[in-house]
């Protein structure tokens, strides 16, 4: 429920400087939550920031604090594995706007310490971006070795190289896009109109109630999943089989496999999220558009980042985030003269292929780090 | 590793300050002998199992259509283009020097020669396709769609008006002469330019 989640105690750093935002409203100061693997050496060269995705957070490695589970990608940083802790000071902040302790919907307001609710600003994907940088000069990193990402975190990713190409010596962006398509803003629709459709929402002021919205949370989870996922995966996994059943209902219970899978991740999801911060951050997705700052031009958006490293992976079953996607921000880069890796890994797990074991990506993910060591 | 020794003459011939894209560059063999030297080299494949190969190894390439996706690159993007063994590969290998030359002043272009005695008398004696040690592919099955000569490939950089600066022509791993390529080379290196 949203009330346990927000009384988790996160590691973070409150920043009392103001943070201009894309909107043109100021957030007078920032939380930021991060965690932090591997020794930062001593010339602070060796920092990679690794970016989350829309329901990720900081815990890249570490078990979550309200599930339990392993950290997302601890499959691809730890000691010896692909992002080496041995080597790298990887740090993995939780968005601006996000629910596991920085700054979000769920944050006091500073004079009457309710929490803010719809108050909270709308923030961007640059925003997320700013807020980082402001905890890297706080913890005393002017440069990163590596920014990576997937999905969202490419997002990020790509908007560092924009926003501070000075600052970062590679960019890895794994299943990503470099803006919101009409299809990607009308599946986060669907997911914030179940939110707010849901009457526990009450206009985004739940957190002192007794309801939370999580529902409509768990239905918009439920329509975000399907796109994670690819056609022939879920055929594979679930096909029309039915659920601990041998005949139809002929009702409305979760006969099938998949409703029955689908109505799980809803519900699971609710334990570890908020529903306001879903709807801020896929705002913040829908927002996203790098090159429209540059009359539309995506090159523009990368006029200043020739001498970052770029790789760009894409999977061949992600219809989320699909191929088109990542060449065209690949030909973008090649007209500034940026060097850029590109390559479409096959796989079988559509969107969420990033986050599974794909031994190809771990050979990408360290190759495109290893470089310039 | 020793590398082809194709691709050794134009790694040696690369100057080591040069900006150069190697289109079908595999596994990233070549760019890894640019690099040591101080080139800066950036690749075109279009295998995904090769370009994974390359990335991993820390280079930059784009996975690729030679006969598609050099159009993304802007005019004279690099000092060199390399095109190693691809061209008779290629859809238009006359549109894809184009577009070497329109990326770069300067291209390096290999090929097996078809001319070569070898291939001349298998024909001949045997009527079939050759199958030779640069040609190793059964004629239904060979990614070489245009089977090029030395004799061929001049007479289109003459009506190009393309500039030679430099060829190299190979008997084996041996240097042949340039008057007796065209039936003793296995293989010939250009070094084209505009002109």
């Amino acid at each position: 429920m949203a009330s346990l989640l927000h009384h988790i105690q996160h590691q973070g750093v409150t920043i009392d400087a103001p943070l201009p935002l894309d909107s043109g409203q100021i957030l007078p100061s920032v939380t930021i939550a991060y965690q932090s693997y591997g020794a930062l050496n001593a010339d602070r060269s060796n920092a990679v920031l690794i970016c989350h995705a829309l329901t990720g957070d900081q815990y890249v490695a570490s078990d979550h604090p309200a599930t339990g589970k392993p950290g997302w990608w601890a499959r691809m940083v730890g000691p010896g594995k692909p992002i080496d802790t041995d080597r790298f000071h990887v740090i993995c902040a939780n968005v601006l706007g996000s629910c596991m302790g920085s700054s979000g919907p769920a944050s006091p307001d500073a004079a009457t310490g309710a929490p803010l609710g719809m108050e909270f600003p709308v923030i961007t994907i640059t925003d997320m971006v700013r807020a980082q940088a402001m905890l890297l000069d706080h913890l005393g990193i002017s440069r990163l070795h590596a920014v990576v990402g997937g999905s969202m975190g490419g997002m990020q990713t790509l908007a560092w190289a924009a926003t501070y190409p000075e600052r970062l010596g590679a960019a890895l962006v794994i299943a990503s896009a470099a803006r919101h398509s009409a299809q990607n803003i009308a599946f986060h629709e669907v997911g914030r109109q179940a939110i707010m459709a849901d009457p526990d929402w009450q206009d985004g002021q739940y957190y002192a109630s007794a309801r939370a919205p999580t529902k409509g949370l768990a239905v918009a989870r439920m329509a975000a999943h399907i796109t994670y996922l690819s056609e022939a995966g879920l055929t594979e996994k679930f096909g029309r089989r039915l659920q601990a059943r041998n005949i139809k209902s002929f009702g409305f219970d979760a006969d099938f496999q998949i409703e029955s899978y689908l109505r799980h991740q809803g519900l699971a999801f609710t334990d570890r999220f908020d529903a306001n911060a879903y709807l801020y951050i896929t705002r913040a997705m829908d927002y996203f558009d790098l090159a429209e700052p540059h009359d539309g031009r995506l090159a523009g958006a990368f006029a200043r980042a020739r001498d970052v490293r770029f790789t760009l992976v894409s999977f061949d079953t992600d219809w989320l985030y699909p191929t088109s996607e990542s060449r065209r921000i690949v030909q973008a880069l090649q007209s500034v003269g940026a060097a850029a890796s590109f390559v479409e890994l096959s796989a079988p797990f559509g969107h969420d292929s990033f986050l599974l074991d794909v031994p190809a990506l771990d050979r990408l993910v360290a190759g495109a780090l290893g470089s310039g060591f | 590793m020793a590398l082809r020794p194709d691709l050794a003459i134009i790694a040696d011939a690369v100057p080591s300050s040069a900006r150069v894209l190697d289109v079908g560059c595999g596994d990233g063999e070549l760019m890894a002998a640019l690099r040591a030297k101080g080139v800066d080299a950036r690749g075109l494949e279009i295998d995904p199992a090769n370009v994974t190969a390359a990335i991993a190894r820390g280079q930059s390439v784009v996975q690729g259509d030679a006969n598609r996706d050099l159009a993304d690159y802007p005019d004279d993007a690099f000092d060199y283009a390399i095109l190693s063994q691809t061209l008779q590969t290629t859809e238009r290998p006359d549109r894809v020097v184009d577009e070497l030359l329109r990326i770069a002043p300067r291209a390096f272009v290999s090929f097996p020669n078809f001319a070569h005695w070898r291939v001349r008398l298998d024909l001949l004696w045997g009527g079939r396709m050759p199958v030779t040690r640069l040609l190793p592919v059964a004629w239904y099955e060979t990614p070489n769609i245009h089977h090029v000569t030395v004799s061929d490939f001049r007479d289109l950089l003459r009506a190009k008006e393309i500039g030679v600066e430099a060829a190299w022509y190979l008997s084996g791993d041996k240097p042949t002469s340039a008057a007796a390529a065209t039936w003793r080379a296995e293989h010939a290196i250009f070094l084209v330019s505009r002109t």
